[in-house]
């Protein structure tokens, strides 16, 4: 489903990621771990298409076809999402106006029809509810003056409604404390399924706890340097990156 | 020393005067105000960028121009109607600077009056010291004249300006006045528009007695070509309330002025504006807040959006009088350029002869947030779809000045169908 074959990608001249291979099947989820400047966000950046990027080299597809060529929107229609490691705020734009534009924008290019108000509510109300959110929240601007869990739990809800193919999460962990943690997780988990993967991008273990991945890869200095199951998550808890990266080192 | 050169009188004003010369024995009322008026201008010309007042907005292009008398014609007008804002409620319609009965319906309970059926002019303006009000002094022949009874609620009406320059290239002067008695209340909403090269230079005289509260939604939508110079003079007594909010939408070059006074303890003035402006258009929001008692607030957020090579113009001067004291004033400047061509003028002038007065000031200028832009990209939002959405958020708290939610509707609606044909164009995706 997202095929990726030698990637490489430049910020500003410098290089960040060196020649990235991954496949991520559908109905898996995968998890990027790596220490920080390793290129893990970079990736999330590259495949959902934020400007300021430049691929130099290697292809990415998604059920065939070059995500790379797509515009930003177009990824999002064909079922990419990225959950932020910062949500954006948007002072001035209501949180279901926002999230109603978004469903019906992605609606609209995959040939689905939109929703009017009621239908909209009424779903968005469902998810807040799982997400033991406020609906509160619905009214407000996007992300203003929400705290850190707020604001993962508003990615969540977003990632909810579109019902994406793949989601992107990256360090979705970051700023969470236990409770929301497992709120986040949870909501994660129960898109679950044969038609729905994910890359989570995690400089910690702790998340992998809750969302427990099929396979778990290491990203160093813009390459993965080594593929494993679960175990490999609690390998890097126990020696940490550097004895890892050691290994590969010596290994090449 | 070089001597000073009188200049000869542009072509406009040769072409106005000369007007006024044929038609003086004619037009309504009182001559002494106009003769004055076309002596000043004789004398001074229009005014030009050399004086302060006019230092951002050069009327060149105006003054070359040969400006001709609109023709009466009860068939032009009709199809002028289409501009105007779909809103329900009391309309009083001018076609080319003259009052159309016949198009309009009167507000229940209120008594309109034309001006050209009394030619009284007010007493508010200043036109020794205001040329463009005085080229309308000269020349007006009608207007409207509003009396609102004390204690009586008016509710809503619309007051249209359409002009014609499909045919010939005119100038119209309408003149209003309107009067809100003793607790009295109005909710007006000013619309020009029109088609084709013309000028639209409106001159209104407003009077808040006390306890009295006008609402005034202007809507400048005026053609492409066009100019659109427009003036207001509002008097605001005691507990009285004149809320302005102007939007600027059309026009090649368009300059709203309004003067407003405090002339009352716990008065209240909102003079709150959007230029919105795109191509080669030129748009000046000028205003004159005197604080002339004490305890008074007065409030301005003025929001400007510019693409292309727009330019905009926020020139604010508030003056606290020594009797004001515990005048409250606020004035916020934002700009927000879509374009490297589009510039934003911004002049704040504070003059304070009271000591204890709170006033603050400040200006912004800003492009689009290009992270905001690819959070709305990445959730599915067409790029130009996710901008239009941007520049609404900009323009929020301006809007949400705006209390009357007929009126509010009025405006977002005219800057969504600015999108729709002129923004969304004028700001290509950057490579």
């Amino acid at each position: 489903m997202l095929e990726i074959k030698g990637l490489t990608a430049e910020i500003d001249g410098k290089q960040i990621l060196k020649g990235i291979d991954l496949t991520i099947p559908q109905g898996e989820v995968h998890a990027v771990m790596g220490p920080n400047g390793a290129g893990k966000s970079t990736l999330s950046y590259v495949l959902s298409g934020r400007e300021g990027y430049e691929v130099t080299g290697g292809t990415a597809t998604f059920f065939g076809q070059d995500i790379l060529a797509m515009e930003p929107e177009e990824r999002a229609a064909a079922g990419i999402f990225l959950a932020f490691q910062y949500p954006v705020e948007l002072p001035g734009v209501g949180n279901a106006n926002f999230l109603r534009t978004a469903l019906n924008s992605v609606r609209r290019a995959r040939g689905e029809g939109e929703l009017d108000a009621v239908q909209f509510l009424k779903q968005a109300r469902a998810a807040v509810k799982k997400l033991a959110m406020s609906e509160d929240m619905l009214k407000r601007n996007v992300n203003v003056g929400f705290s850190g869990g707020e604001k993962k739990r508003n990615e969540i809800l977003q990632m909810t409604m579109l019902q994406p193919k793949l989601a992107l999460l990256d360090e979705t962990d970051s700023g969470l404390d236990i409770d929301a943690l497992r709120i986040v997780a949870e909501g994660v988990n129960a898109s679950r399924g044969p038609n729905f993967s994910a890359l989570v991008i995690t400089h910690y273990q702790r998340l992998l706890d809750y969302i427990v991945p099929d396979h778990v890869h290491v990203l160093a200095d813009g390459r993965i340097i080594r593929s494993g199951g679960p175990e490999l998550a609690k390998e890097l808890e126990a020696d940490g990156y550097a004895g890892i990266i050691g290994e590969a080192a010596e290994a090449a | 020393m070089q001597a000073v050169k009188q200049q000869a009188p542009s072509e406009a004003l040769k072409g106005f005067l000369a007007r006024y010369d044929g038609l003086r024995v004619r037009l309504p009322g009182n001559a002494a105000p106009r003769d004055a008026a076309a002596a000043l201008l004789r004398d001074k010309g229009l005014p030009t960028p050399k004086e302060e007042a006019w230092h951002y907005t050069n009327l060149r292009s105006v003054a070359a121009l040969d400006f001709q008398e609109p023709i009466a014609d009860t068939q032009a007008g009709v199809d002028l109607l289409a501009l105007l804002p779909k809103v329900e409620g009391p309309r009083l319609i001018f076609v080319d600077g003259r009052y159309r009965p016949d198009l309009s319906t009167s507000p229940d309970g209120l008594e309109v009056k034309s001006f050209a059926g009394t030619g009284v002019f007010g007493d508010l303006t200043k036109p020794e010291r205001d040329r463009v009000v005085a080229l309308n002094t000269m020349l007006t022949e009608d207007g409207i004249i509003i009396d609102v009874p004390a204690g009586f609620d008016a509710g809503f009406l619309m007051l249209a300006q359409l002009t014609s320059g499909r045919h010939r290239r005119v100038a119209s002067h309408p003149r209003h006045r309107i009067s809100l008695g003793e607790g009295a209340r109005l909710v007006l909403l000013e619309v020009s528009a029109g088609i084709g090269e013309y000028l639209n230079n409106p001159v209104i005289e407003i009077a808040v007695a006390e306890g009295a509260h006008l609402t005034h939604g202007r809507l400048q939508q005026d053609s492409e070509d066009a100019f659109h110079l427009g003036t207001i003079y509002a008097d605001t007594a005691a507990n009285g309330v004149y809320d302005c909010f102007s939007l600027a939408l059309g026009a090649k070059l368009g300059r709203t002025e309004i003067h407003a006074r405090l002339g009352g303890e716990q008065a209240a003035v909102h003079l709150n504006a959007a230029q919105i402006m795109g191509g080669n258009q030129v748009s000046d929001f000028t205003t004159a807040i005197s604080h002339d008692a004490p305890n008074c607030p007065s409030r301005q957020t003025v929001k400007s959006v510019l693409t292309g090579k727009a330019r905009a113009v926020f020139q604010g001067r508030i003056e606290v009088a020594r009797i004001a004291q515990k005048t409250d004033g606020y004035q916020m400047n934002q700009a927000l350029l879509l374009s490297p061509d589009a510039e934003i003028n911004s002049k704040p002038e504070l003059e304070i002869y009271a000591d204890d007065v709170k006033c603050s000031h400040g200006a912004t200028v800003g492009a689009l947030d290009p992270e905001q832009l690819f959070y709305l990209r990445s959730r599915g939002v067409p790029a130009d779809q996710a901008r239009m959405i941007l520049v609404r958020a900009f323009l929020t708290d301006a809007f949400e000045a705006v209390a009357h939610e007929g009126l509010r509707d009025v405006f977002e609606h005219a800057v969504e169908q600015w999108w729709a044909t002129t923004g969304k164009d004028a700001e290509a995706p950057a490579a």
